[in-house]
């Protein structure tokens, strides 16, 4: 079942001069179609000004379609009535922790989200206990959030946005700012809420490595999406990627080098170790073909 | 042009209970024309480390030495060793605020009182410098694509002309394309017009690749100080430290466990390219 659906969304923002007239429309997004399924982890790659941002701020009901309709749960995000409980089913991280810490204390911050939706205060507690555990982050629960490393503040707002019990979360570059560590941290606690809890995951990022694990992953450029696949499948069309400014992960480029420089691989190699299987391969045949000639 | 940290400690709140040392005695050179890179996870005391450089702190002890004075003497002008030494911060396209490219980058130089057609002069010069194109000189800084702007926003230090340039994460956010694009720029920098570069990344690939020499901090100390091809072979140190080797000395390893037998020193995908070629056409 599709837990978001895009349809034949088009956004434009609006720029206007002094004397309020329209100065300029630009078009982040045209003409797009998607459907996310439930319990399925999505990444979405694209240069910077492709329209990945805006695309998730319609799906967290943060900007409304100029034309085309978002549903997420089976609600309109047009709808204003609905948008508090759009932004409860799909909490939103961004990329900078700083920005979205408001608490003295880590409990307290974990507590505002549902605080505010009215959740009963002895519900409140249980809540944060268990959003902190899945988050991995039960051993800060009192500690100030200022003392907590990037990867450790971007848990937290997860651990947040888990309190409201969202069924989807949205990410906007989260890792953009982080350490490797920092960046290893908040992938795998993301990843294991989609395996264990069975939550949705969308994923922008810039980096090719975070799509590696993903179910999905969409290209997007000039507002649309122009790839759409299994990680294998997209990251097998190297040229075209670098077409969209887009790189691939480290293994398929150094599969796509070797390939080119003339050793038989085959396209979309992703994991260390296929390539290593490849590589073996590749060397056994050179051996046979070097001894068939000498034979 | 030389600047030094001599011994250098920063202690944030030295009257507090639990005094935490963010830089701890660090000691080091950074000369002309020289890219390097510093590195370390959140924490580790590398930003601390860049406003040291740029004279923003001030020591709790050891000295900072602009050509062997010490910047933090008395009548020593702090503004030299700012104007020498150029800051750039994280996401600086924040800190764009005039009405065109044009004249936020020549804010720098205006402020240090040059006229009017010598700040345009080296505007120009610093826009070029970073690549930008002419048409865009007008424009707002809020109608450019993120990486112009980040370019901008570097143009905006180097109008200033200095000699050393430290540049705190400034891939952070850019696609790809846009990491590459300011990276061989700021090579270019380095080689072409000799200026020395210090960049701060949570990138070991671009560490890898790019610079000379690579600077690593963990609890306020200089761990290594080297080659990036002699740092990345403590890549159990490295990840303890919250850091990590390039992908491709990993890919290299687990090929190396599964049979093949290629230099373990390799750091980018071209070496690595060559040298299973190496292996497997022999």
């Amino acid at each position: 079942m599709a837990i978001i659906e895009i349809q034949k969304l088009t956004h434009e923002y609006k720029e206007y001069d002094e004397e309020n007239r329209e100065r300029e429309v630009v078009r982040a997004l045209s003409d797009v179609n998607l459907n996310i399924e439930e319990g399925s982890f999505v990444v979405i790659l694209g240069h910077n000004g492709s329209g990945k941002s805006t695309l998730a701020k319609h799906v967290n009901a943060l900007l409304m379609p100029t034309e085309g309709a978002v549903y997420v749960c089976g609600k309109n995000t047009a709808e204003e009535a609905d948008s508090w409980k759009i932004r409860k089913d799909a909490g939103m991280i961004f990329q900078n922790p700083d920005n979205q810490i408001i608490g003295n204390v880590v409990e307290e911050d974990v507590a505002f989200g549902p605080e505010n939706v009215g959740v009963p205060q002895d519900e409140l507690s249980e809540r944060v206990a268990m959003a902190l555990e899945k988050a991995g982050m039960e051993a800060f629960r009192m500690e100030s959030p200022n003392r907590l490393s990037g990867g450790q503040k971007q848990r937290v707002a997860v651990a947040g946005i888990l309190a409201l019990k969202p069924k989807c979360i949205l990410m906007d570059e989260p890792t953009a700012m982080l350490d490797p560590s920092g960046r290893r941290e908040v992938l795998n606690t993301v990843h294991e809420l989609n395996r264990k809890e069975g939550i949705t995951v969308l994923l922008i990022t810039h980096y090719m490595e975070e799509a590696v694990r993903a179910d999905r992953v969409i290209v997007m450029d000039e507002g649309h999406p122009v790839m759409d696949g299994t990680p294998k499948e997209i990251f097998a069309r190297v040229d075209e990627l670098k077409e969209y400014h887009m790189t691939v992960p480290c293994v398929t480029e150094l599969a796509y080098e070797l390939k080119k420089a003339g050793v038989a691989l085959p396209d979309g190699i992703l994991t260390k170790d296929e390539l290593a299987d490849a590589l073996l391969k590749a060397r056994e045949d050179s051996k046979e073909q070097s001894g068939a000639d000498k034979a | 042009m030389k600047l030094e940290l001599k011994g250098v400690s920063y202690i944030y709140d030295p009257l507090a209970s639990k005094v935490k040392k963010a830089v701890d005695d660090v000691s080091l050179t950074i000369e002309k024309g020289q890219f390097v890179g510093l590195v370390g996870h959140t924490g580790s005391g590398k930003s601390t480390l860049a406003q040291l450089l740029n004279g923003l702190v001030k020591p709790t002890a050891g000295q900072v030495l602009l050509d062997g004075q010490d910047v933090h003497a008395k009548g020593f002008p702090l503004k030299t060793l700012r104007q020498r030494v150029g800051l750039v911060f994280q996401y600086p396209e924040y800190q764009l605020f005039e009405e065109n490219v044009l004249k936020d980058v020549c804010f720098g130089p205006k402020n240090l009182g040059l006229p009017r057609a010598e700040q345009i002069e080296k505007a120009k010069k610093a826009l070029r410098l970073v690549g930008m194109e002419e048409n865009l000189y007008d424009n707002s800084p809020f109608d450019l694509s993120g990486g112009e702007r980040r370019r901008a926003a570097i143009a905006g230090v180097l109008a200033m002309e200095p000699d050393i340039l430290v540049l705190d994460e400034p891939t952070a956010g850019l696609d790809p394309a846009g990491r590459d694009e300011i990276l061989s720029q700021i090579a270019r920098l380095c080689k072409e017009e000799g200026i020395g570069v210090v960049l701060i990344s949570h990138s070991m690939e671009d560490v890898a690749a790019y610079t000379e020499r690579m600077l690593v901090m963990d609890h306020g100390k200089l761990c290594f100080d080297d080659a990036p091809r002699e740092v990345f072979r403590h890549v159990e140190e490295l990840e303890s430290m919250g850091l990590s080797a390039p992908q491709v000395t990993y890919i290299v390893r687990k090929l190396n466990e599964r049979g093949f037998a290629l230099p373990d020193d390799l750091l980018t995908v071209e070496e690595a390219k060559d040298a299973i070629l190496k292996a497997i056409m022999k």
